[in-house]
């Protein structure tokens, strides 16, 4: 056996845990675990040159919501506060045609957002999230009474039934600049 | 001078730690592999707004990002406080957006470009004007999928 003369000593591998420790904590300290979460959001393509004109919808199937540059909020022509806008989309959608001057159907449903570019990017992001909370309830209370599961516990299709009765539809206005301060 | 008197009493022999660098190489294997270093300094300060609604970004390789803040204390001298765009490593124009989506397309495999997403990390005191010109810019590169970033909670 080789490692058994005297020459040739074996290399002491005593150390290699520490080096192996080293390296361990480098990575351990640079290791970033937390993972991106956002609200996400499809944005409309460009119009194309010879565009059709558009399909008319009905004023009373649209909810629109203003934001100032003051960050208030003007929901169907009235002053709201935030906190408020989840019930008031949650009722104009799930309308069903019983108040006539709200919304026909879900499905015709459309929530109108226009902001000033004076708007500040929380108020905007508050809103978004509002809106989205109205359609996830929405859909959780649908999906809970259809199948007796929640929304986020359903497979594909189930999904995708329930997303047909409430589609997302927000519609985003080009902002105005009436606040002038950008 | 036998060899078998060397070691003494009998009864607890050492535990052997041969085994402690296999250990400790597992574990140094599973944090290289999980590891995401950080790409891009800063040069935005960016506290971004809360939300609740929000979903896991996935497939981090078919994310750009594009940070949106007033430049760091650092910077302010020569940038000023104005909210700045930054891309990569460095401040960049609105006009430059379409170049940076464009230049990332390239970099993915032509297949996964569909499934590509843009991240916006804004500040929560950043005006929607920029963030607005910022979008615009996007549907003209015809990068439609995009991603308010926000931190979990409730106002």
């Amino acid at each position: 056996m080789a490692s058994n003369r005297r020459g040739l000593p074996e290399i002491n591998a005593g150390s290699m845990a520490d080096i192996a420790f080293l390296l361990l904590i480098f990575f351990l300290v640079t290791t970033t675990m937390d993972q991106d979460t956002g609200i996400a959001r499809k944005l409309p393509p460009m119009p194309e040159e010879e565009q059709e004109k558009p399909p008319e919808i009905k004023a009373k199937n649209i909810y629109v919501v203003l934001i100032n540059s003051n960050n208030q909020l003007l929901v169907e022509g009235e002053w709201t506060e935030i906190s408020q806008l989840k019930d008031g989309a949650k009722k104009f959608i799930n309308n069903n045609g019983s108040d006539p001057a709200s919304s026909d159907s879900p499905q015709k449903a459309i929530i109108s957002l226009q902001n000033d570019r004076g708007t500040e990017y929380m108020t905007y992001i508050r809103v978004q999230n509002e809106l989205a909370a109205a359609y996830n309830e929405l859909r959780n209370d649908a999906s809970l009474n259809k199948f007796g599961e929640r929304y986020t516990d359903l497979n594909k299709t189930q999904q995708k039934e329930i997303r047909k009765m409430y589609p997302q539809k927000i519609s985003e206005a080009e902002p105005k600049n009436i606040g002038g301060n950008e | 001078m036998s060899k078998f008197r060397k070691n003494g009493k009998k009864g607890m022999p050492a535990i052997s730690t041969a085994s402690l660098p296999d250990i400790v190489f597992m574990l140094l294997f599973f944090f290289m592999v999980t590891t995401v270093m950080r790409e891009t300094t800063l040069f935005v300060s960016i506290i971004t707004p809360k939300a609740t609604e929000i979903k896991k970004l996935q497939k981090k390789s078919l994310v750009s990002y594009i940070y949106i803040g007033p430049p760091i204390k650092r910077m302010q001298s020569s940038y000023g406080t104005a909210a700045r765009i930054q891309l990569n490593d460095a401040f960049a124009s609105v006009d430059e957006i379409q170049e940076f989506i464009a230049s990332e397309q390239e970099a993915r495999d032509e297949k996964e470009i569909p499934y590509m997403t843009t991240s916006i990390k804004a500040d929560e005191t950043v005006k929607m004007g920029i963030i607005t010109d910022v979008k615009q810019e996007l549907r003209k590169a015809n990068s439609l999928k995009i991603n308010y970033s926000t931190r979990k909670g409730a106002y």
